[in-house]
């Protein structure tokens, strides 16, 4: 293999006497310092006062949620793709079977607990992609908070509360026209 | 009993050091964090308060309301002792600054005349040299006591780093001394605010250049050639007082990249407190000790304060205080600026610098400046 041979750079006598370069590092920094304090620095987003919320892009992947449809149907039918899915196994749903008496009895199934513990959760979407009803969609939310670990699990209520209405979509279940 | 000696010394040691130096380091270590952030683009310390101005506030009730752990595996003892040498000496090592010329005390009724200088001391450089080093103690002490390997190192390298360059640190004010053939800081002051600072010698009556009939004419070159050995002295001793306050670049002692914190690693809460008040408390005598030599103490630039040199009243002494602190902030400004510039140095380079350098520089130096002395007929120029 051929070597190379790396020449050592030569230092010039401004270099060798080390004080006219640290002039020139003290210049430099002192340039930045300036252009901070006049404030032409672009620095980091200061958090609490300024926000994404507004800037988010579309695909932005936050909170997971459920949501209802038009006829303020659950959208989800506890099929358990999701859960059975998500890597972190943060989804915990308990199906239960729609009564003979209601509206929706064709449907057959729907959660009776649908949990999201957002400890687990990785916010990757998968459940989203997998999900046939389009029942459950990652929205916008990031600042998930809680003092105790039971309030970081979001229940059906909370779930839905985030997801609110969705029109369109699917419409096998609706009535025929 | 000397009773207005000892209240006038109280009232100067209660204004100069804890109403003056105490809240000057917690604001330097402010004055640190943003500083460094502004030259790395960022904001550094800015909600509490005003532009983050009670953060040190803020900083000193965390401290004062931290666990205190005292390990299992130290020597108690000097484990206590040690924070207190490191603080200690630097506090003390003020006495001797002198912050104006003389208060005249007529205003408060009294026949008496007040120093500006805590105490007026003809040995004041040599008192600073001596009690700085005491401040080593403290370090090797921390260092020692802490019974682990990382503090050890760090008070190891910073006893070895403090002894090196305290050499090159006498030496170095070596020539201010036989320029000005007395070791009495306020009378080398004084000297400056009359016949021009040490480093900038433009004005009285060494002057290089005066201004007569509209434009500057020579005045006689004497002090210009006196500048090349001020002016090595300087770099010498400025370099010299980084080293001995354990700044970067020969941040040796506590070195976060290698040796955890150095030799403070094993303290905590109020312990650890009191070492960074120590660190920084030097820092301020240092700045002192070298605006009082080369830049003129508490004088105003052009000869302005020439005729500030005996008693004068309240507003004037607030005015040379002022000046004084000015002077100060400009020069802690510079440490802070420097520490964020320049890289580190490996510890051959360090004890390199100092042996090999700096040692023989500050001893050809003093040669210089008797050469040049001689030549210039040592007694019209010894008292400028």
């Amino acid at each position: 293999m051929a070597t190379k041979v790396v020449q050592r750079p030569k230092l010039s006598l401004g270099d060798k006497l080390y004080l006219p370069t640290i002039l020139k590092g003290l210049m430099i920094t002192a340039g930045h310092f300036f252009r901070m304090f006049r404030g032409k620095t672009k620095v980091a987003m200061q958090y609490p006062e300024e926000k994404w919320d507004e800037n988010l892009p579309q695909y932005y992947r936050g909170a997971p949620a459920l949501v209802t449809d038009e006829q303020d149907r659950e959208r989800c039918v506890a099929c358990q793709l999701c859960e059975f899915i998500c890597p972190p196994r943060a989804i915990t749903i308990t199906p239960e079977e729609i009564p003979n008496d209601e509206t929706w009895a064709k449907v057959e199934k729907r959660p009776k607990a649908f949990e999201i513990d957002m400890i687990r959760c990785i916010y990757c979407g998968l459940c989203e992609e997998v999900c046939p009803e389009q029942a459950i969609f990652l929205r916008k939310d990031y600042a998930i908070t809680g003092l105790s670990r039971e309030e970081m699990v979001h229940d059906k209520g909370r779930l839905y509360e985030i997801g609110g209405k969705r029109e369109g979509l699917v419409n096998k279940w609706n009535d025929l026209k | 009993m000397d009773w207005f000696l000892i209240l006038s010394s109280l009232v100067k040691i209660i204004g100069l050091v804890f109403l003056t130096i105490l809240p000057m380091v917690a604001y330097s270590v402010y004055a640190e964090r943003r500083v460094s952030a502004f030259i790395q683009d960022r904001l550094g310390p800015n909600r509490v308060g005003f532009n983050g101005l009670a953060q040190p506030i803020a900083d000193g009730l965390k401290f004062l309301l931290k666990e205190d752990i005292t390990p299992a595996h130290v020597n108690k003892f000097y484990y206590w002792l040690a924070p207190c040498l490191v603080l200690v000496p630097a506090l003390v090592s003020c006495a001797v600054l002198p912050f104006g010329s003389t208060l005249d005390l007529d205003w408060l009724g009294l026949k008496q005349d007040m120093k500006l200088v805590i105490a007026d001391l003809n040995i004041g450089p040599l008192f600073i040299l001596a009690i700085t080093s005491l401040s080593v103690y403290g370090i090797v002490l921390a260092g020692w006591a802490s019974n682990s390997k990382y503090p050890f190192f760090g008070g190891v390298r910073s006893s070895a780093q403090m002894i090196s360059y305290e050499i090159a640190l006498g030496l170095s004010i070596v020539p201010i001394l036989m320029i000005y053939g007395n070791p009495n800081m306020g009378d080398i002051v004084a000297e400056q605010a009359k016949n021009g600072w040490a480093l900038l010698p433009f004005w009285g009556e060494n002057a290089v250049f005066r201004w007569q009939d509209g434009g500057f004419v020579y005045a006689g070159g004497k002090h210009l050639l006196l500048l090349i050995p001020v002016f090595i002295s300087f770099i010498v001793f400025t370099t010299s007082i980084f080293a001995e306050t354990n700044r970067l670049p020969f941040d040796l002692a506590e070195c976060e990249t290698e040796l955890v914190a150095g030799y403070h690693t094993e303290y905590s809460s109020m312990k650890f407190a009191l070492f960074f008040l120590g660190e920084y408390a030097a820092m301020i005598i240092g700045s002192g000790f070298a605006v009082t030599l080369f830049l003129g103490g508490w004088s105003l630039p052009f000869g302005l304060s020439a005729g500030q040199v005996e008693t004068v009243g309240l507003p004037v002494a607030l005015l040379q205080f002022g000046t004084f602190l000015i002077k100060v902030v400009a020069f802690i400004i510079f440490f802070i600026w420097v520490r964020w510039s320049i890289p580190r140095f490996r510890y051959d380079q360090l004890m390199k610098l100092g042996w090999v350098w700096f040692f023989e520089i500050a001893l050809f130096n003093v040669l210089l400046t008797a050469g040049i002395l001689i030549f210039l007929n040592s007694s019209t120029i010894a008292t400028p």
